[in-house]
């Protein structure tokens, strides 16, 4: 196994010489900007860690509006970069159009399918990872009610919501999930007021432990769980630190991981379009665990969790996923 | 559906109609002169994002509200140097306005912070949390008086601050001299100049009042319902202000209704999802978040009646040469 390992890094020290002149990657994030603290902050993190560790250089650019989605890609592939990422589904049909325009140049993106013969795919299975952390809120909810707050009633998000469900079933099948949404424009992800209203609204029917996938939305969701003695549950990045001691756990999409992957290929000339699936197995979601959270998690729970991610992993359970397995039964 | 569920129901929305209210009545001084203010969500957006960084880098809750309340009337006075004395289009300052406080607070947000526009959490002190009046926390055990105190006298001081501020414009618009000489001058600025009185100067009064009351709702939004700042999270409260505003023909009581179906909408947003309603079963998300503007198209095509904006609205005072 070791020399194998060191096969490998041998060979990409190999292909790393070889190519390293060839690659010129570049990074577009979503509206969030960069500094999100949340998920375009996750594929920044991935792109760093490129850098830091082979020296090549990256450009990155934040867009400010959507029309500047189709400009900002455009221009990286006709200044010659490759391979380009735009992160986040709001991409996808700028992505589809421009990748189309540069055949030669290979794009990717995060959290949507392309359908073109030079686009990489990244796809989370967030059911997955919301499954577990359904699972630790029934068994850390007291009242056998816990909280589900979306940004927008989109496939995208039911998938978090009906994995959340089917975790919630699995630890404590009599227990109750509320699930809101909060609105349907742009705005349901940066409206931390209605995300508070609605977890209050939870929280006053019995829900104590309420988990968000509704970006900017989700900071007032943790406020109020935080202010009202309950636990929230963070998404994307590790959340755990915003409120420590009120958030039970935070559900990761390892962006980063999926960033410095498609650096890394490309580098060593391994780029594969098409599906790229990142589930428990691949370890692309997960949950954190760090010391803001510790005291709120016992052995129990952890062991519980810890055996289901295993399971899951070998497909020994399956979990629903609305988007190719239809409605959720849950 | 039981008593618990009410209570928790009108205390959401008149959490949600209090910045709401604020607005509606900053909007209604300033167009009650004749300027019509279309950059009221842009004030409570640079106010918001103003208390809420002050309120982490000071850590004082009212050297944060000041600073706030500063920064809105910073803004409104943009506005009235445009309108007023530059006499240029009110409607055109205001989209500026708008545009100019979603780009600032960004900007600045992120030299300050880099996180993206974000602030961080404002710390305790820092913050308004509810304020009780009274006995409210002694009645805590008492069936239905003490929920129903707990929602009307525990609350965050700005809810206190927009209800009162109800009567107090009704007061100063109709039984004061200032209040008579502002709504002459947005209907008939001429007399008001004929009589003596200088127009420029109460019309920068009206503005200087609506920057005020833009900025209580701002901080309300990142002080008191929330801890911190988010890109945008004043989410389009300005122009529902605007629209109660029209709803309430310009008028303070009829304003506080109009704040609080919309506020009661916005709660029942949140109570109403996935729920099983009388006869038609469980209603569509996407129908629930409709509903309030369902409802102010129904209710002004068919029950407000004619809407009539003060006379001078709009148009700026030029004296005869």
């Amino acid at each position: 196994m070791f020399k194998t390992l060191v096969a490998a890094a041998a060979a990409s020290m190999v292909a790393l010489a070889a190519y390293a002149q060839d690659i010129n990657p570049a990074v577009v994030y979503d509206l969030g900007g960069r500094n999100d603290q949340s998920f375009n902050q996750a594929a920044f993190t991935g792109a760093e860690r490129f850098k830091d560790e082979t020296g090549i250089e990256y450009r990155d650019f934040e867009i400010q509006n959507d029309a500047q989605r189709e400009q900002a890609l455009r221009r990286f592939a006709r200044n010659g970069h490759n391979p380009i990422i735009a992160i986040g589904f709001s991409h996808g049909s700028a992505v589809d159009k421009v990748a189309a325009e540069f055949p030669d140049t290979n794009f990717a993106i995060v959290d949507m399918v392309v359908d073109q013969p030079n686009v990489r795919s990244i796809v989370f299975k967030e059911h997955e990872g919301s499954f577990l952390v359904g699972m630790m809120a029934a068994m850390a909810s007291e009242t056998g009610t816990v909280g589900f707050v979306g940004g927008m009633d989109i496939p995208l998000i039911q998938r978090f919501q009906c994995g959340y469900a089917q975790g919630v079933k699995a630890a404590n099948p009599d227990a109750t999930v509320l699930a809101n949404m909060t609105g349907t424009d742009g705005s349901a992800w940066n409206n931390p007021t209605r995300g508070s209203e609605l977890t209050r609204a939870q929280i006053d029917a019995g829900a104590d432990v309420v988990y968000h996938a509704a970006g900017g939305t989700g900071v007032g969701v943790l406020q109020a769980a935080a202010d009202a003695g309950k636990l929230g549950i963070g998404v994307d990045s590790n959340q755990n630190g915003m409120h420590p001691g009120s958030v039970l756990t935070s559900m990761l999409k390892r962006v980063d991981n999926a960033v410095y992957n498609t650096f890394m290929d490309a580098m060593n000339g391994e780029f594969e379009p098409g599906f790229n699936v990142n589930g428990l197995a691949q370890r692309g979601v997960g949950f954190a665990v760090d010391e803001n959270n510790a005291e709120l998690l016992d052995d129990a729970m952890l062991a519980a969790v810890y055996q289901a991610a295993y399971d899951i992993s070998t497909g020994a359970i399956v979990v629903h996923d609305v988007m190719s397995d239809g409605p959720c039964p849950f | 559906m039981d008593f618990g569920f009410w209570i928790s129901f009108f205390d959401s929305t008149l959490r949600s109609a209090t910045p709401l209210l604020l607005a509606c009545l900053a909007g209604l001084y300033s167009e009650r002169s004749g300027v019509f203010d279309i950059g009221l969500e842009g004030k409570i957006l640079a106010s918001a994002f103003a208390g809420a960084a002050a309120g982490v880098l000071i850590g004082d809750a009212y050297i944060a509200l000041f600073i706030a309340v500063m920064v809105s009337v910073f803004f409104a006075l943009i506005h009235g140097v445009a309108c007023i004395t530059f006499r240029g289009n009110q409607i055109v300052s205001g989209v500026a306005i708008n545009f100019l406080a979603a780009g600032l607070t960004a900007v600045i947000g992120n030299a300050l912070f880099s996180m993206g526009g974000r602030t961080p959490q404002i710390p305790e002190d820092g913050r308004f949390r509810e304020f009780p009046l009274f006995f409210a926390d002694r009645l805590e055990g008492v069936p239905v008086i003490g929920p129903l105190a707990d929602v009307l006298l525990n609350q965050p001081s700005f809810v206190y601050m927009a209800f009162l501020a109800v009567p107090f414009t009704w007061y100063v618009l109709f039984r004061t001299r200032f209040g008579l000489r502002l709504r002459a001058v947005g209907e008939n600025p001429a007399a008001v100049d004929t009589a003596g009185i200088s127009v420029i100067r109460l019309r920068y009064q009206a503005v200087i009042c609506c920057g005020i009351l833009c900025g209580l709702a701002g901080a309300t939004l990142s002080m008191a319902l929330n801890a911190g700042f988010v890109n945008n999270m004043s989410a389009g409260r300005g122009f529902i202000a605007l629209a109660a505003l029209i709803f309430a023909k310009w008028r303070p009581v009829q304003a506080m209704f109009a704040c609080l179906l919309f506020g009661f909408l916005d709660a029942s947003e949140a109570r109403l999802q996935g729920r099983e309603l009388w006869l038609v079963g469980e209603v569509p998300v996407q129908f629930i978040q409709a509903l309030p503007y369902v409802l102010v198209v129904v209710l002004l095509a068919g029950f407000i009646g004619k809407a009539r904006a003060p006379k001078a609205g709009g148009v700026a005072y030029v004296k005869e040469r």
